[in-house]
C-alpha cells in the first residue's frame, strides 16, 4: 500500500522497478495526493470540479487529473496554511514573462532533497564529491531572492564538497580557480554542474578561444536547463558530449530534464541518449488537440508526474514541452522505467528554463 | 579546543550569533541559517572534525540539538564543557 507516506518510495532504487509494479504503486500515491490537494487547496478543488468527471480514485496513471503548469503563474496554489510556507520558488523566465510561484513547506522541501539524493547516487555514487560549478557565484548573492538558476545550483551543491565556481562575477572563465581546484583534487573523481547554455557559452567557448584543453578525466558533468539556445546553434546532445570530452577531457556528461514545479524528481539521460523516469516520477505524452494519451513513438505534449509535491498541487502537470516516449523498461542501457526524448516546446509557449532564459552579453 | 567548543564555534562563526542563542537554534529560524548558511555550517563542521557527512544527515541536521546526535554517528561526542 502506498499512500501519502513516502517511505516506500525512499526505499526504491531509482531505476529498478518494472513498469507494471511501478504504475500500480505510483497510481495509489497519485490518488492519495489528488485527494490531499483537493481537501487542502480550494482553488485546486474547484479546478477538479470543472475539469474532471471522476471524483474518486483512478485506475491508471493516465487517468490522474492533471493541470497545466502555467496555472502556477496565474494563481497562488497552496495546500498548506500560509504560515507553513518557508520557501517560495519562482521559475526562470525572461524579463516581462510571468513566473511560476511554488510554495514549499519543510516536509516537501526535505522530500525534494531526499528523492534527488537517490537519483544523484546514479550520477556520482554514494559519497559527495569535490564540486566545480560552471557558473558565477554572483547568482547566489541575493540570498532573499534566488533565481531558479541560483536555487538549482544551491540544490545540487548539497552533493558537492569544496564547492568551487569556474566563472567569476562577470561570467568570465576563472582559469586559476579551476586549475587550483583540479590540483587540489588530482586523481580523484570530481563532480561538475552547470546549465547547458552557460557551459557552452562561458566554459567551452573561452577554452576554445584560448586554445586551452583541460584534463578533468575523472569528472562527471551534470547539466540541464533546456536546449533551445543550443538547438538554435545546431548543437545536439551528442555534439555537446563530444565537445566537453574534447575540451575538458570529461568522459561522463549527463543531461537532465526537470523543472522547478517538480524539483527533486529529475529525469536523467542515459548512455543511449534517452531520458529516464525514475521510480518516483513518470511521463505521459498527450495529443495536442484532445489530450488523449499517445503511444510510444508519437510526439505530443509531455505530462510529468511526481510523488513529491505536498505543499502545492503539482503532482501531475501538463508541460509546454513536446516529447516522445521511446520505450518502457527495455532501454539498451539496462535501466528500467519509461524512457523518452524531448523534441522542443510548443509554438507560442513562453521561453523558460535556466539555460534558455539566460541572455548572454554580446 | 574540546569537541563542544569546536561545535559551538562552527555555529557562532558561520551565523554570527552569541553563545546564549545556540541551545534553541533551529534551521531557518534565524536569517543567517538559510539554505546557503546550511551548507556553510556543514563545511565548517566537516573541517573542524575532519569528517564527511552523508547527504541524508545533512538534510536531517535541522537544529543545534539534532546536530549533536547526528555527529555522534561519526564518533564525534559533543559533551557539555
Amino acid at each position: 500500500m502506498t499512500g501519502l507516506d513516502p517511505t516506500f518510495w525512499l526505499d526504491q532504487p531509482p531505476f529498478a522497478m518494472d513498469a507494471e509494479a511501478k504504475a500500480a504503486a505510483l497510481t495509489q500515491t497519485m490518488n492519495a495526493l489528488t485527494e490531499w490537494h483537493r481537501q487542502h487547496c480550494p482553488a485546486y478543488a474547484r479546478i477538479l470540479d470543472v475539469a474532471t468527471d471522476a471524483d474518486g480514485p483512478v485506475q491508471t496513471l493516465a487517468q490522474v487529473p492533471f493541470i497545466p503548469v502555467r496555472l502556477f503563474k496565474e494563481m497562488d496554489l497552496r495546500s498548506v496554511p500560509e504560515d507553513q510556507v518557508f520557501k517560495t520558488m519562482t521559475s526562470s523566465g525572461t524579463s516581462g514573462q510571468q513566473v511560476s510561484r511554488i510554495f514549499l513547506d519543510r516536509e516537501t522541501s526535505a522530500l525534494q532533497t531526499k528523492i534527488l539524493s537517490r537519483i544523484m547516487g546514479e550520477v556520482i555514487g554514494r559519497k559527495r564529491l569535490p564540486m566545480l560549478v560552471i557558473d558565477s557565484p554572483s547568482v547566489l548573492k541575493d540570498r532573499n531572492a534566488f533565481s531558479a538558476r541560483g536555487a538549482g545550483i544551491l540544490g545540487f551543491s548539497m552533493f558537492g564538497q569544496n564547492v568551487t565556481y569556474a566563472l567569476d562575477d562577470k561570467m568570465n572563465l576563472d582559469l586559476p580557480a579551476i586549475e587550483a581546484f583540479l590540483d587540489r583534487h588530482a586523481g580523484q573523481p570530481v563532480f561538475l554542474f552547470g546549465f547547458t547554455f552557460m557551459i557552452w557559452q562561458h566554459f567551452y567557448k573561452p577554452l576554445q578561444a584560448l586554445g586551452q584543453r583541460l584534463a578533468i578525466d575523472q569528472g562527471v558533468l551534470l547539466h540541464g536547463g533546456g536546449w533551445k539556445k543550443l538547438q538554435d546553434e545546431a548543437v545536439s546532445s551528442r555534439d555537446f558530449r563530444a565537445t566537453l570530452q574534447d575540451c575538458a577531457g570529461i568522459d561522463r556528461v549527463v543531461n537532465y530534464y526537470g523543472m522547478v514545479e517538480q524539483t527533486g524528481s529529475i529525469f536523467l539521460e542515459c548512455e543511449e541518449g534517452f531520458l529516464h523516469a525514475p521510480a518516483y516520477a513518470d511521463v505521459i505524452v498527450r495529443d495536442l488537440g484532445d489530450f488523449s494519451t499517445l503511444p510510444p513513438g508519437e510526439t505530443g505534449l509531455v505530462e510529468v508526474l511526481s510523488m513529491i509535491p505536498r505543499s502545492y498541487p503539482g503532482h501531475a502537470l501538463l508541460t509546454e514541452d513536446l516529447g516522445r516516449i521511446e520505450g518502457l523498461d527495455h532501454c539498451a542501457c539496462g535501466r528500467r522505467g519509461t524512457h523518452f526524448t524531448i523534441a522542443g516546446r510548443v509554438a507560442r509557449a513562453e521561453v523558460r528554463g535556466c539555460s534558455d532564459t539566460y541572455e548572454a552579453a554580446a | 579546543m574540546s569537541s563542544a567548543e569546536k561545535y559551538d564555534a562552527a555555529f557562532i562563526e558561520t551565523f554570527l550569533l552569541e553563545p546564549k542563542d545556540l541551545a534553541a537554534l533551529k534551521y531557518q529560524e534565524v536569517e543567517s541559517w538559510d539554505s546557503v548558511g546550511h551548507m556553510a555550517l556543514i563545511a565548517a563542521l566537516e573541517e573542524a572534525f575532519a569528517i564527511e557527512l552523508d547527504i541524508d544527515d545533512i538534510i536531517e541536521f535541522s537544529s543545534y540539538e539534532a546536530g549533536k546526535a547526528i555527529l555522534s554517528k561519526y564518533d564525534v561526542k559533543i559533551e557539555p564543557v
